[in-house]
Order: structure tokens, then sequence, then C-alpha cells
């Protein structure tokens, strides 16, 4: 059998290398989505360069008011010093875009930790065990989705920093008005697939084996149930930055000392916007479109590509190529001359 | 021209993540007026694509590159179906070629009455009042045979039984009166009584309606019952186009020759398996039964009050060390729930159901765990009974696992190898994730897992009834071979007469959840005694014309007596 174990290996190789989940979207996507995703995967990759490269390109600190030459001055124009800028307070515009991806980017990563455990437990367990537990979780989520998560996480910033704007302070805020948001929502997404996996053949041969439920629940049911969760992300990833930005322009954003917070920024530029002084709101808003129309892209895409029925494929030319996708895949039932085809041929999709 | 469709040198290639797969590969077939060539071939060799061409049903990431000329039913007018715009195409299918498919329960659409949705394809077509679309609804209906069409117009989908909906189905497509009927595995989904109903109105529609039929097949007895002329395809191509005598009788080509010797018949078996029962009889008879159910009940519970559905109503009969039990039966006879209740997957609600010697009527699952590894289980459908995101190995080494032999995958690897091997797959075969294995190797890393722990009883619920029939009878071989070597019991369901003929040394008959006649194989199936063994074994259309059209009649005399008891 040398033939079917190298064959074995190179198709291991390849799934690996196909299972990442943007690179394999990436690999299958033409026309319109291609563009879409690759428009994503731009802006997004330069969100994440800038804040994590934020230290080198920023040409000033978060909180800088001057340098040596003196004070930086208050609403200056671009000029060649301060290429956006300067603020209603005297803080360079360029440099505050830059470090507030930062701050967008942790309130992001607090926000989906706290939330992407707790959702997923509880709805593994909620959809799996279901019963009187199941309908209680459910009663909590619909009434946590009722609650607007702006207003919630107003109450939150004053019960953990009294509506002082600190920078954890701001930033938990932030977040953990997100993760009340966003737990309904994991639990929701892996709830409903735990509930449809639970009814599959391979689960109920687990059972079968004799596998206690949480053997079955964590081996077998929840790699299977969190498909959808990368695109639940990008979605998250996008509102927690225009709630963070939303806390922000409302006031209780966080203080300009603690960090830099587009929010805040453009509060600040709200009277400039009346006197032409455009650039010290442009910048900011645009950060947050660009940022989360990126992030939205990715999420989007990759919710069309994972669905074999929104994905788009090349044409092909009638005459391009043999009966190949059973030969790639199998090639001999082991005492097979008539060899069946795998799931997966057109007619069966 | 006399023809009502010509296919010439037509090919199909779908673009798919894989790349480009040419499914059909210079096809070239024609069918007379009234004439019903059958289609057949496994899955994947591309008859069903072939059959949607001619509709103009393929879908946008597929290419088609020949010629399908089809005419109308009275040869006025041709079209040829791959150059037709989108407006034409809707003009010519329901006159001109109309659809069967195979699964009634999802071809309806559930929220309208079915004369809404028979009058939805006349509508279509020409102008109808309401009340015109409505007396021809009821005319085709009761051209169809069902019973009391005038109020049964009104009905929804799901007051119909399926071999009902199939009913329908045909009625919506001959109410436009079609030269050609495209019929896709139109019996695949029902029972095998229904099935022959089914067939019958089939050649109705050919000889009262003079419709051509297009049978879209893998069933060689349902060929020989119905077709004139067969047309085998393998891997995209024709191989062989015949009368349907000549093809049973001398068949030319190597495929169609093996494709026609894995076909079971009935009575192929029963030497064996009365010489497998008479070796066993000596102690057979004696020994303390693993599963005996006594007077077993299985009841569904029905929602806000409404009385529970009972599945299994009194059913009683022992397994045996050693012996492998056949039950057989149609859809929603019990079968499965009883092979469920002894997996512990279904609660028994009455009766006793004793298991290995532990009581089920009433067991926890906790008691009941530490007999598992004692009991294998076989599912039904290959390709959902694996975890996908685990690789073969890791599946067959789980119960392994489960039950402290082994402390992980890894360390299991050496026997899940034996394990393979004794299922006659290669051991590389460990490293692939299920969807890289075929249906067949799948159900054989199956029986892998089922036997991993050596368990006494097997229960394998219809274990090849979603492949094909040469890899059925590989699997059904290996089963029969792993059985004696293992020398496990085992409970085999299946709806196949003849795949139960092939295995089992009892056969016991479940109708409507009870059990009507039980015996060893010889006996059942050579002389039944129950009428309802004897109209199911009459239904069973054998892979030979001249036969099955002898069975036919056999079957309507049986019908005929028999008629207050069974009707679909």
């Amino acid at each position: 059998m040398g033939r079917s174990s190298t064959r074995s290996i190179s198709t291991r190789r390849r799934r690996i290398w196909d299972r990442l989940p943007i690179v394999s979207h990436l690999r299958q996507s033409v026309g319109v989505q291609r563009w879409m995703l690759v428009t994503g995967l731009i802006l997004t990759g330069g969100f994440l360069l800038t804040a994590l490269l934020a230290p080198l390109i920023a040409p000033y600190g978060h909180a800088q008011l001057g340098d040596s030459k003196g004070s930086f001055g208050v609403q200056q124009p671009p000029s060649a010093q301060h290429w956006l800028g300067t603020t209603v307070g005297g803080y360079d515009v360029l440099s505050r875009v830059i470090w507030g991806s930062q701050t967008a980017i942790v309130v992001i990563v607090v926000a989906v930790i706290l939330s992407i455990f707790a959702g997923v437990l509880l709805g593994l367990v909620s959809g799996y065990f279901g019963g009187w537990l199941d309908r209680v979780l459910v009663m909590i989520c619909d009434a946590v989705y009722a609650f607007p998560s702006l207003l919630l996480a107003i109450v939150m910033s004053i019960v953990i920093s009294g509506g002082q704007s600190s920078l954890v302070g701001g930033i938990l805020a932030a977040a953990s008005s997100i993760t009340v948001v966003f737990i309904p929502q994991y639990f929701r997404v892996i709830r409903a697939e735990t509930v449809g996996i639970k009814a599959e053949a391979f689960v109920e041969s687990a059972k079968v084996i004799g596998a206690s439920p949480w053997r079955i629940m964590f081996r077998h049911v929840l790699r299977n149930s969190t498909r959808t969760l990368p695109l639940i992300f990008t979605l998250n990833a996008s509102e927690a930055i225009l709630t963070l930005a939303g806390l922000g322009f409302l006031g209780f954003g966080i203080e300009p000392s603690a960090a830099s917070e587009w929010g805040y920024d453009l509060n600040k530029s709200l009277s400039d916007v009346t006197s032409g002084i455009w650039w010290t709101c442009l910048f900011p808003g645009l950060a947050i479109v660009l940022t989360v129309f990126g992030v939205t892209l990715v999420g989007e895409s990759l919710n069309e590509l994972g669905d074999p029925r929104l994905r788009g494929r090349k044409a092909v030319a009638a005459d391009s190529a043999k009966v190949t996708l059973g030969a790639a895949l199998l090639a001999d039932d082991a005492a097979g001359v008539l060899g069946t085809h795998p799931d997966g041929r057109p007619e069966n999709d | 021209m006399t023809d009502v469709v010509e296919v010439s040198d037509l090919s199909i290639s779908f673009a798919t993540d894989a790349g480009a797969v040419r499914a059909v590969d210079g096809v070239t077939l024609s069918i007379a007026r009234g004439e019903v060539l059958a289609v057949v071939g496994e899955s994947g060799s591309g008859k069903t694509v072939t059959a949607k061409a001619i509709l103009g049903l393929l879908p946008e990431t597929a290419t088609a590159n020949g010629v399908i000329l089809l005419s109308d039913k009275e040869g006025t007018k041709t079209s040829e179906v791959l150059s037709l715009s989108k407006s034409q195409l809707r003009k010519v299918r329901g006159t001109d070629v109309a659809m069967v498919f195979q699964e009634p329960s999802s071809a309806l659409n559930p929220v309208y009455t079915v004369g809404w949705q028979i009058a939805e394809g006349l509508r279509a077509h020409g102008k109808y009042t309401r009340s015109q679309a409505r007396a021809a609804a009821i005319d085709i209906l009761e051209r169809v045979g069902i019973p009391d069409p005038k109020s049964r117009v009104d009905y929804d989908p799901h007051q119909f039984s399926g071999g009902q909906k199939q009913r329908v189905i045909i009625a919506m497509a001959l109410v436009l009166n079609p030269g050609l009927i495209v019929a896709d595995e139109p019996t695949t989904a029902l029972d095998v009584t229904v099935q022959a109903e089914i067939l019958d109105l089939l050649r109705q529609c050919r000889d009262e309606f003079g419709a051509a039929i297009l049978l879209i097949t893998h069933n060689m007895g349902v060929v020989a019952d119905l077709a004139d002329r067969v047309a085998v395809m393998y891997q995209g191509e024709i191989v062989e186009q015949a009368d349907v005598k000549t093809l049973f009788a001398s068949p030319k080509h190597d495929y169609t020759k093996r494709l026609l010797d894995a076909v079971p018949h009935i009575g192929q078996h029963t030497a064996r398996t009365s010489e497998r029962a008479s070796r066993m009889a000596k102690t057979w008879a004696e020994e303390a039964p693993l599963v005996t159910a006594t007077d077993l009940r299985i009841e569904y519970p029905g929602r806000f009050g409404r009385p529970g559905f009972v599945a299994v109503a009194g059913v009683s009969f022992v397994v045996r060390p050693g012996e492998v039990l056949g039950l057989v039966g149609e859809s929603g006879s019990g079968k499965t729930t009883i092979g469920r209740a002894i997996a512990g997957l279904v609660r028994v609600t009455g009766g006793s159901l004793k298991v290995l010697d532990l009581e089920m009527n009433g067991i926890r699952e906790r008691v009941f765990r530490t007999v598992r590894k004692d009991i294998g289980f076989v599912f039904q459908d290959p390709s959902t009974s694996f975890n996908p995101l685990l690789t073969i190995a890791e599946c067959v080494a789980e119960p392994l696992i489960v039950h402290g032999r082994m402390k992980d995958a890894s360390s299991a690897r050496a026997r899940v190898d034996e394990l393979l091997e004794a299922v006659q797959l290669p051991r590389a075969y460990g490293d692939r994730y299920p969807h890289e294995l075929s249906g067949g190797q799948r159900q054989r890393a199956s029986l892998a897992r089922a036997l991993a722990l050596e368990p006494k009883l097997l229960i394998a619920d219809e274990p090849t009834s979603a492949l094909d029939v040469s890899v059925q009878a590989k699997v059904l071989e290996l089963f029969s071979e792993l059985q004696s070597e293992f020398g496990f019991a085992a409970l085999f369901i299946s709806h196949d007469l003849a795949v139960i003929d092939i295995l089992a040394d009892r056969i016991a008959v479940l109708h409507d959840g009870e059990l009507v006649e039980e015996g060893i194989g010889a006996d059942v199936l050579v002389a039944p005694r129950d009428p309802y063994t004897r109209q199911l074994l009459a239904s069973l259309p054998v892979p030979d014309p001249v036969a099955q059209a002898m069975r036919r009649e056999e079957l309507h005399r049986l019908r005929a007596a028999s008629l207050p008891r069974l009707t679909s």
C-alpha cells in the first residue's frame, strides 16, 4: 500500500493548510466575494498592523502636548510637522488615531475573551442537556437581547469607575458591557448547533459506545459546533469598536491622558465642525468607519464562503477535465473493482 | 421525427472546490414515443445529471456541451434544450417534459393544498378559471388512483401517505399531458409494497397517457419490472444500451455483468442458511438468550395530551448467542425502534426487554453503561455516523478509550490496525478523515468500531441501505465472514428481504409494530404463512424481466385477495 500511504501524507498536509479558516476561504473565493474578502483583509490587516506598530509609526505620544520646540498649538491645520493637524486639546491628530487602534484592539480582545468562553460553555450545556436549564438560560438570554447595549455600557462604566474615565475603567466598562450582550449571541449560536449535532448519528454512536455526556460534549459536539464562531467573532469585533466609540462620544470614554480613543476625539471635535476645522473629526471618524467596514467585510465574506450554496465558483469548460474528483480522493474500495465515489459529487450537492 | 428526446454526445462538467469535474462524458441516447428507458448506474455515475439536463435544470456551476433535441407529444415541434432561453425552457417544462422526484415528502409544498399545486402547473401554461383548474385537478387525481378525489383535492400534503404523495406528484407531472416524464428514483424512498403500486401507476402513465418515461434508478428489480430498454451508465459514460430482456439475459459489458451479479436474489442463499441452521440446531435452543423481549411495547409520547404513537405493540422474540436474527419490515413497522431500544437509545414503555440480563424497562443509563461494551451498533448512514473532525483511527479507538482499555488514540493504534485489517481496510486509511472514504469503506470502518470491544451482540440498523448494490454485496459478505469469525450474535435490521436472506439464521417480520411471522429463513421466505409476508415477498421485484412479469400477476392476485387489509 505504498501508493496510498504517500497519498495520505500529502492529503494531510494539504488539509492542515486548507483548514486554516481565512486561508482556505481566500483560496476558494472568486469574483465579488474575493474582492470583498481581500478588501476586508487589507483593511483589517492595516488596523492590526497599526495597533501592533503604534510605538514605531506614531510621531508623538497619545498624550503629548508639545516637544522640544515647545507646545504643538491648538487646532493647527495639517502641516509637515503635524500631518493631520492638531486637536482642540492640542494633541497631534495622527498620533491619536494611531494610538486609538491599540485601545480598540484591547477592548475587542477583552470583550471577546470574557464572552466567548462563558457563551460557548453555556450554549453547549444548555443545548446538550435541554430541559428546564435550557429554558431558563434561553429566557435570560432573550431578556438580555432586549436590553440596549449602550445603556448597559453606561451603567457599567458608572459601576466600575464611578463615572471616572480611567484607562482600565474605560476599557473594562466597554468590554464588560459588550460581554453581557455578546454572551447570548455565542450562547444562541452554539446552542442551536449543539441541538442539531446532538441528533447526528455520530453522537448516538458515541452514546452507544458508552461515552459519558461530558466526553460526548467536549470531544464530539464542541468542535463540530464552532464552525460559525469566526463569523460571529468578526461581527462582534466591529460592534465592540462601535460601542467603545459610542461610549467615548457620550463622554464615558477614556481620558486623553490615559489612552487615545477615537470616540472621545470625535466628541471633542463637535464644535470644530461648525468653524470649518475638518481635520479633527474626519480622521478619527474615518478610522472607525474603515475598521468596522474591514472587519465586517471579512465576517460577511467568511459567512458566504463558508456556505457552499452562497459560494461562487469559476465557470469551467465542459471538456476541461476528466472525472477526477473520485479518482483523487479514493482509488480503491479495498477489494474494489467497482470504485464508488465519495460524497460531494455534484449531483449529491 | 419519431423520438421524444434525442441526446447526442452530451458532456457536462461541474466547477467544484476541487476543480473541474466531468460528470457526464459523451452520452448519446434516445427515447421513442411511449417507451420506458431505464438509466441505471451507481451513485456518481452521472445518471441524475443527464436527466436534469433534459429538463434544463442544471445548476449554474455546470457547463454542458452536446445536443438535446426534445419534441412535443405530437412531434410537431422540436427544441434544442441546451440553447433555450429561460422563458422558452419554462414553456417546454410541463408541456413537453415533466419530472417525478425521488422524495415525495419534500417535493410538495407543505403550505398549499394538492389541488392548488396541480392547478399551479396548469396556470403556468394557459388560461384556466378557478373551477376549470379544480375540475382538471380532480380528474387527474382520480386517474392516478387517489380515492375520493373530490374532497381530497383540498387536502394538504401532510394528510397523504408517502405512496399517495408520490401519486400526487405523478398527477402533477401528467396534468399537462407531456410526451416525456423523467422519473428520478421515483420509488427509492417508498416501501416495497407501495413501490409495486407506484410502478403499476407508471406503467399506466405509459399505456393510458402515452407518455414516454426516462426512469433513473439503481434498483435492477425496478428496471426489470418497468423498463422496455436499459442504458447502463458508469463513470459518466453509457457502457451498454440494450433491450431489457437482452440485457438481463446476456449482458455484454463487464460492468453490467458485475452489477447484475451483485444484486441479491431472494432464495439464493436458502441453501446456505438452512445449512447454518442445521449446524446451530444442536445447542442453539438451550443456550441462555442475550436478548429476550416479552410483550415489548414502545410508545413515543404525544404532544399536549394527545395519545402517544405506539411504535412497537407487544412484540416477543429472543436472540441467542451466535445467531443472526433478521428483523424485516417496512418503514413505520417499528424495526429500528426495537434495535434502538436494545441499544438503550429509546425508552421501553411496556412489557419486558432483557438485554444481557438487564431489564431495560425503567433502566438508568448509569447502570446500562457497564454492559455497553458487550453491544456493538452499526448505523444506517455511514456518512453521518463518524465524527467528521476525527480520523478513522481515532473514531475506531473511541470505544477502547471510553472503556479504559487504552489510554489514548495513539496507544490504541496497534489494536485499531488489527481491526481495520479484519474489515479489509488498509492500515493507512486510519489516518484519513471520514469524508475521504467512500460509503462502503466507511461502513467497513463502522463495523471495525462496533467490533472493537468484541461485543457479544451486534445491532446493525440497515447497514447497507445507503450503499450501492455492488458495495452492499461486499459489505454483506464481510459481515457474514466477521460473524463466523468473531461469533457474535446479531440483530440485523433491514427493509430488504433479499439482504436479510443472505445473512439471517432466523427472520422476524414486523408489520405496524407487531410481529407477524418468525422462523428460519427457508420457511419464511419460501413458504410464508402470514398474508402480509406473502405480499411483501411478492412486491419485491426480482431482477429478471420474465420472472418479474409472472410475479406481477401473482401480486395482483394477492392484492385482490387481501384488499381490505393493505391499501396505501
